[in-house]
């Protein structure tokens, strides 16, 4: 009993044991997303999904986790061996670490560091060099095509990503995430979807290019994820699955689980920079270290929910006309808000 | 394993050492080519050089079968299953065939259930086409609307014939069956409930502006073209041609119903492009309705079989007969000698006719592009191979 | 000549950017259309049926597994020459007229023993081609869907009742009465050809220049042999 004690006051266990808090919420939320998207998916299509294991099929997720988890791991003959078994980790060491910077609640954050979105911007990149690995690793004609076009589309969508970001960074004036969420505590017209929290006259004209760069980062952020309508990385009519097409077993079980984490990630960070993070709606009225984490993943998951209604509802944009979308239409349009912001910022 | 074709001299289109082109096999076995069809595309980049189709996986050899028939009756499950997806189309045209071939003039009541039943089927296989089309553009959540109607007008095939897919209903000189008493009624309920269906899908696919990006200036093909490669159906109609069979060459008694020709206008792009047949095949679908209610609201009395011959056995000769099916013109040419086999008979498969101009239309598209063009052609491998 | 060259610059510039926000405007309308019509379904309620909990009704026409009530079969065969796949295989023998088989339901006499009726329900087309003609109506397809076994050959139905041995017995009556037939056959033969024997050995009362009806002698020769 000492000695467990005397072990978690050691800082390294100790930090250890909180840098593992995001990997479980990320093994939980993974089986509670998978369940979610299919059967919002299914009523979407007026069918009904998942009933057999479970009541209504909720002990689903884990049958499918133990099937993934005993598949026979097939590596292809000709696949380039060290390359196909380091991608997924490594796209999900990118995602992953971007969760340190993540606040949860008032009280929790991996690392409280003053580059917050910026080292999370840098380090979200290492997905493409994955994905890439993964596509050429593969041997494999439409890996490699999916992997291409993989690695074309998230490039090109850090771009306005990053844009509108930096239009968020400029009206706070922080990149550290606490921060951010601090800034934005009070009341749901401290958010900075509403304007922020700032003298009247700032926050109404704030509040049009804030809805701008909203939609912006909504969109870039689906195309990181490679979410419909952005999917062609893994469009399944046309490549069989993209660069996923040679995985099986438990490497398929790690990037899909990087890509739900990746589509949590993106959503928490959205509702960090617009709607106010771990704050509660209602000011004071339940807030606390619990009740903000619950508020976080309330949050976080509204905007997960947006995205499978969006996956189910539009069809799949082509290769070009996704670089149309980022470079014609969200880059300008991102550059003429900060150019509005910077303005409004300084008068 | 990436081939280049640096050891090729010259490629299939004639230049000569092109260095970036990959040889891509979209297989027999791809989710979206509808089928067992093999589609070699030589590509450069991601723009098609070149498509080569290999069909015959799902050969059958329906025709010499036929050859050894001891009846022309029993031919009709035989046609059933050409085109397993709108099988009462492929029905309809062999006994339009057979009954010329015999000179049989069949009672008016028979005329109007075969006309319900080809426009019911019709939707059906329209709903098909348009909700694996949105499949492969993405949207997947038309097919399951659209497979929702579908049953319904399974279950009404099922009341009558007892059989959901493959009927054998419409026999030569009759129907198998008269129509059971709830038929009626529950096609009444069908045209209703459908109606809203189509508005919806409407305005979910057709008209949303991604599908419309992706789905406009693609694929065009120009009306000389489409009557050159003897394209028939939404493909000719798509491309501004004004032809229909059952308006210009009509049987069945179709000349008794009033509905419109749909034809492609060039609304969302060029005229031909991939949009235009789509939109050709919805509002198909509502102008099929239309013929239902009018057919539904005056069917004669009669008896269906009362002119089933007993024993077929015809004078020497041959018959071409024709219809228009959902996916063009189906015909059959029936050669006859005196005995009760058919000498032979010989299926004019729209699908196979229509696969023949992928070549042309998808030079210069990109890898997206041939799958919407594939799609568009609606080809079912039943009928392309036989 | 300048000036309408630049107005007509500018008039491509002005299409070319009010089409630039038309496309976006139209982008996002229709994909808010859509996400109305998907929600809208979304909390309606489902069209799905749990199968093997829940079973679909059929309904009375409906064409599935076939049945044969044997004990009405006449042996005529129509049914495997109407079958397009020729998945019914039958043998018949003839019974002799003096074994009696018994009527069918619907009152016509059997003559014939079907020694072997099997139909190949793997190979079944369940066109319905071989219902109608049946005189008896004995072949039906009833509405039964679920029965897939582990072995093809148990796809097999063998609808006859006759047992090798109630075979072999039907052979041996056959091949007793067709001896039967045979002697008496010869006997006749035989006798015919006695009668024939003595009729030429008849004296010349048969002369060929008397025709034979108005003799009456010749007339009783002729008689004779009708016995």
């Amino acid at each position: 009993m000492e000695n467990i004690l005397l072990l978690l006051n050691d800082p390294i266990v100790l930090s250890v044991l909180l840098a593992l808090i995001p990997l479980v919420f990320i093994l939980v939320y993974a089986l509670v997303v998978l369940y979610g998207e299919m059967k919002m998916a299914a009523h979407i299509q007026n069918r009904l999904a998942y009933m057999e294991n479970g009541w209504h099929g909720t002990l689903q997720p884990f049958a499918d986790m133990l099937k993934l988890l005993q598949k026979e791991d097939i590596i292809p003959d000709a696949a380039d061996k060290f390359f196909f078994m380091l991608a997924p980790y490594l796209v999900f060491v990118g995602t992953y670490a971007s969760f340190a910077v993540v606040p949860f609640s008032s009280e929790y954050v991996g690392s409280n560091i003053d580059l917050g979105i910026f080292y999370m911007v840098a380090v979200s990149s290492l997905v493409v060099v994955g994905l890439l690995m993964s596509g050429w690793a593969s041997n494999n004609k439409w890996s490699l095509f999916g992997a291409l076009r993989s690695a074309a589309q998230i490039v090109s969508y850090e771009i306005p990503g990053v844009l509108a970001i930096l239009g968020v960074v400029m009206v706070l004036g922080t990149m550290n995430m606490q921060t951010m969420t601090q800034m934005q505590d009070g009341g749901i017209q401290n958010w900075l979807i509403f304007g922020g929290n700032f003298p009247l006259g700032q926050k109404l004209a704030l509040i049009p290019f804030m809805f701008v760069l909203f939609v912006i980062y909504l969109l870039s952020s689906m195309a990181e994820v490679n979410r419909t309508p952005f999917d062609l990385p893994e469009a399944e009519s046309e490549l069989v699955q993209g660069y996923n097409t040679e995985y099986s077993g438990m490497k398929f079980a790690i990037f899909y689980l990087a890509e739900y984490a990746n589509l949590f990630l993106v959503s928490a960070v959205v509702v960090i920079m617009f709607f106010g993070g771990w704050t509660s709606p209602f000011g004071s009225f339940m807030s606390g270290p619990v009740w903000s984490a619950f508020w976080f993943v309330f949050k976080g998951m509204a905007f997960v929910f947006l995205n499978i209604w969006l996956r189910w509802t539009l069809p799949r944009l082509r290769v070009d006309q996704l670089m149309y979308v980022s470079w014609k239409v969200l880059t300008p349009f991102a550059l003429f808000s900060i150019l509005a912001i910077g303005f409004i910022m300084v008068i | 394993m990436i081939e280049t074709s640096i050891d090729i001299a010259k490629t299939s289109t004639g230049k000569s050492l092109r260095t970036e082109e990959m040889v891509v096999n979209m297989g027999p076995q791809h989710p979206s080519t509808h089928g067992v069809l093999r589609l070699e595309v030589v590509l450069d980049g991601e723009i098609v050089v070149d498509v080569i189709p290999h069909m015959g996986y799902l050969h059958r050899c329906f025709e010499k079968h036929c050859e050894h028939m001891t009846s022309y009756q029993q031919v009709i499950p035989y046609v059933d299953r050409m085109d397993y997806v709108a099988a009462m189309t492929n029905e309809h045209a062999f006994v339009v065939a057979a009954e010329k071939l015999l000179k049989i003039e069949v009672p008016e009541r028979v005329h109007y259930i075969r006309i319900i039943m080809a426009e019911l089927q019709r939707i059906a296989s329209h709903l098909i086409a348009i909700g694996t089309f949105g499949i492969d553009m993405g949207a997947f959540t038309p097919f399951l609307y659209y497979f929702r109607d579908r049953e319904k007008i399974l279950d009404l095939f099922e009341m009558t014939c007892g059989a959901r897919l493959l009927y054998n209903y419409m026999w030569i000189g009759g129907l198998s069956h008269d129509l059971p008493p709830q038929f009626i009624d529950k096609a009444k309920e069908f045209v209703r409930d459908f109606k809203k269906t189509w508005k919806e899908v409407n305005d979910l696919l057709n008209y949303n502006e991604i599908f419309i990006k992706r789905t406009a200036n693609v694929g065009i093909l120009p009306k000389d073209l489409a009557i050159n490669y003897a394209c028939s159906g939404p493909m000719l109609r798509g491309s501004g041609v004004n032809w229909d069979l059952r308006r210009d060459d009509p049987y069945t008694l179709y000349d008794k119903f009033e509905w419109n020709v749909t034809v492609g206008k060039g609304e969302m792009g060029t005229v031909g492009d991939v949009w235009d047949r789509n939109i050709v095949r919805q509002n198909e679908m509502w102008e099929s309705l239309r013929i239902i209610e009018q057919a539904l609201a005056s069917i004669p009395e009669g008896d269906v079989q009362k002119a089933i011959p007993k024993r077929i056995r015809p004078v020497p000769g041959d018959a071409y007969g024709r219809i228009e099916g959902p996916r063009g013109e189906l015909g059959f040419y029936i050669v006859a000698e005196d005995s009760v086999t058919p000498y032979r008979i010989k299926a004019r498969a729209p699908a196979f006719v229509n696969l023949s101009v992928i070549n042309e239309i998808s030079k210069g598209a990109m890898l997206a592009d041939l799958v919407a063009i594939v799609g568009s052609i609606d080809i079912v491998l039943g009928e392309v191979d036989r | 000549m300048d000036s309408r060259v630049r107005g007509n610059d500018i008039r491509k510039i002005m299409t070319a950017f009010t089409s630039y926000f038309n496309d976006i405007y139209r982008a996002v309308s229709s994909a808010m259309i859509g996400m109305r019509i998907t929600i809208k379904q979304m909390v309606s309620p489902t069209v799905t049926l749990q199968y093997p909990r829940v079973k679909k009704q059929m309904p009375d026409r409906v064409r599935n597994r076939l049945y044969m009530n044997f004990d009405d079969c006449i042996g005529c065969e129509l049914c495997a020459k109407a079958c397009p796949v020729d998945c019914i295989d039958i043998e018949v023998l003839k019974a002799p007229p003096t074994v009696d088989l018994g009527t069918t339901s619907t009152g016509q006499k059997k003559r014939i023993y079907v020694t072997k009726f099997d139909i190949d329900i793997a190979k079944c087309c369940y066109c319905g081609l071989c219902v109608y003609p049946c005189p008896t109506e004995c072949l039906k397809m009833t509405d039964v869907y679920e029965f897939s076994e582990y072995d093809r050959h148990n796809l097999i139905y063998n609808f006859g009742t006759m047992t090798p041995n109630d075979v072999e017995t039907a052979r041996s009556k056959v091949k007793q009465y067709d001896e039967e037939q045979a002697a008496k056959k010869a006997a006749a033969a035989a006798q015919a050809a006695a009668a024939k024997a003595a009729a030429s050995a008849n004296p010349a009362p048969q002369a060929p220049s008397v025709p034979p009806a108005q003799n009456p002698e010749s007339q009783k020769s002729s008689e004779t042999p009708t016995t």
